[in-house]
């Protein structure tokens, strides 16, 4: 039950991420003609707000290093996914391996 | 939740990274003594850790037609108290800032305050909350975890407009407008992030069950005092 409760728990979440995709169409290019990008980070939004609500702000700081390029950024976006999966895998793989030792340990007394 | 690199006045600046240094201090000196009374419990801080580098990784569309991302730091507030999860986050936030111009430097101390301290302690909240009214386990980690996403961006609301409050409408209109494209964006990665966190609670629950009546007994004994 535990296990079908879990494999109905990721297919929501896939859903959820999908549902958007399907739902949200493009809007037509503005009157300036440009594509306008569906799906942009909402970081990236609030700071073109910040803009509009305080259109005399100027950022102070400037980042200390950027990313030479959207797939720069999203090599060490993935990097960053795959250090925490691959401990997440490690841990699993290792509670499973310890979990059906003890299981035959157990096997192995009773005979 | 990332408020990006300058922009928020230096004052304001300042102020969220005076208030969140105690918490990321505080925060470090838990983790080390956890660590030396109990090692045995340092494969599932590493878990928590890792939970939250993965989440906050994943950029997910919404359906308001903007991506933002979970923050996984509810996981390992249930576990380990609210208090572990602002060092855990700051790393978090240092590698997106650094590498990846992601947030900031001048913007830390306000991101930890959102990400790792609002959120986990929400989500240390809720979930005693939800036990103590006996809800279902499951129930209690998706609620706390849920709820918690769902805070960490009110509070990044709340500090933009604070910063940067609408010239008629002040800090509530302003505030709207924030919450707006942050809040409502959450709204359906905010039930992601609470349904991983039961998946994975489950499996920390089948597989280290000894650990976690351990620190679920020192939950029940303070939730009792």
């Amino acid at each position: 039950m535990k296990r079908y409760q879990n494999l109905l728990m990721m297919t929501a979440v896939v859903v959820l991420v999908a549902l958007p995709l399907w739902m949200v169409k493009k809007p037509a290019p503005g009157a300036d003609g440009k594509e306008v990008q569906i799906f942009a980070g909402a970081d990236e939004r609030a700071k073109n707000l910040v803009g509009v609500i305080s259109p005399g702000y100027k950022p102070w700081f400037k980042p200390l290093m950027e990313p030479p390029g959207g797939e720069v950024s999203s090599m060490l976006f993935a990097l960053q996914a795959a250090l925490g999966a691959g401990f997440i895998g490690y841990w699993y793989g290792c509670s499973r391996t310890r979990a059906k030792q003890k299981q035959a340990l157990q096997k192995e007394a009773r005979c | 939740m990332h408020i990006m690199e300058g922009f928020l006045p230096v004052s304001h600046a300042i102020g969220w990274s005076a208030a969140s240094a105690p918490f990321v201090a505080y925060g470090l000196y838990t983790i080390n003594k956890r660590i030396k009374e109990k090692p045995e419990q340092r494969m599932l801080l590493g878990v928590a850790a890792a939970f939250t580098f993965v989440l906050s990784a994943l950029k997910m569309p919404s359906v308001t037609g903007s991506s933002s991302h979970p923050t996984g730091t509810a996981l390992g507030a249930i576990l380990f108290g609210p208090s572990a999860m602002a060092p855990i986050g700051m790393v978090v936030l240092l590698f997106q800032a650094l590498l990846l111009a992601h947030g900031g430097l001048t913007t830390l101390g306000a991101n930890i305050f959102s990400m790792a301290i609002v959120g986990p302690f929400a989500a240390a909240a809720i979930f005693r909350l939800a036990k103590a009214a006996k809800l279902p386990f499951g129930t209690s980690i998706f609620l706390a975890a849920s709820l918690a996403d769902l805070l960490t961006y009110v509070t990044t609301s709340a500090q933009l407009a604070f910063a940067f409050p609408d010239p008629i409408g002040g800090f509530a209109a302003s505030f709207a407008k924030f919450a707006t494209l942050f809040a409502i964006t959450q709204i359906p990665l905010a039930i992601s992030e609470g349904l991983l966190t039961v998946v994975v609670m489950n499996a920390l629950a089948r597989f280290n069950a000894p650990e976690l009546q351990d620190l679920n007994v020192t939950t029940t004994l303070e939730v009792k005092a």
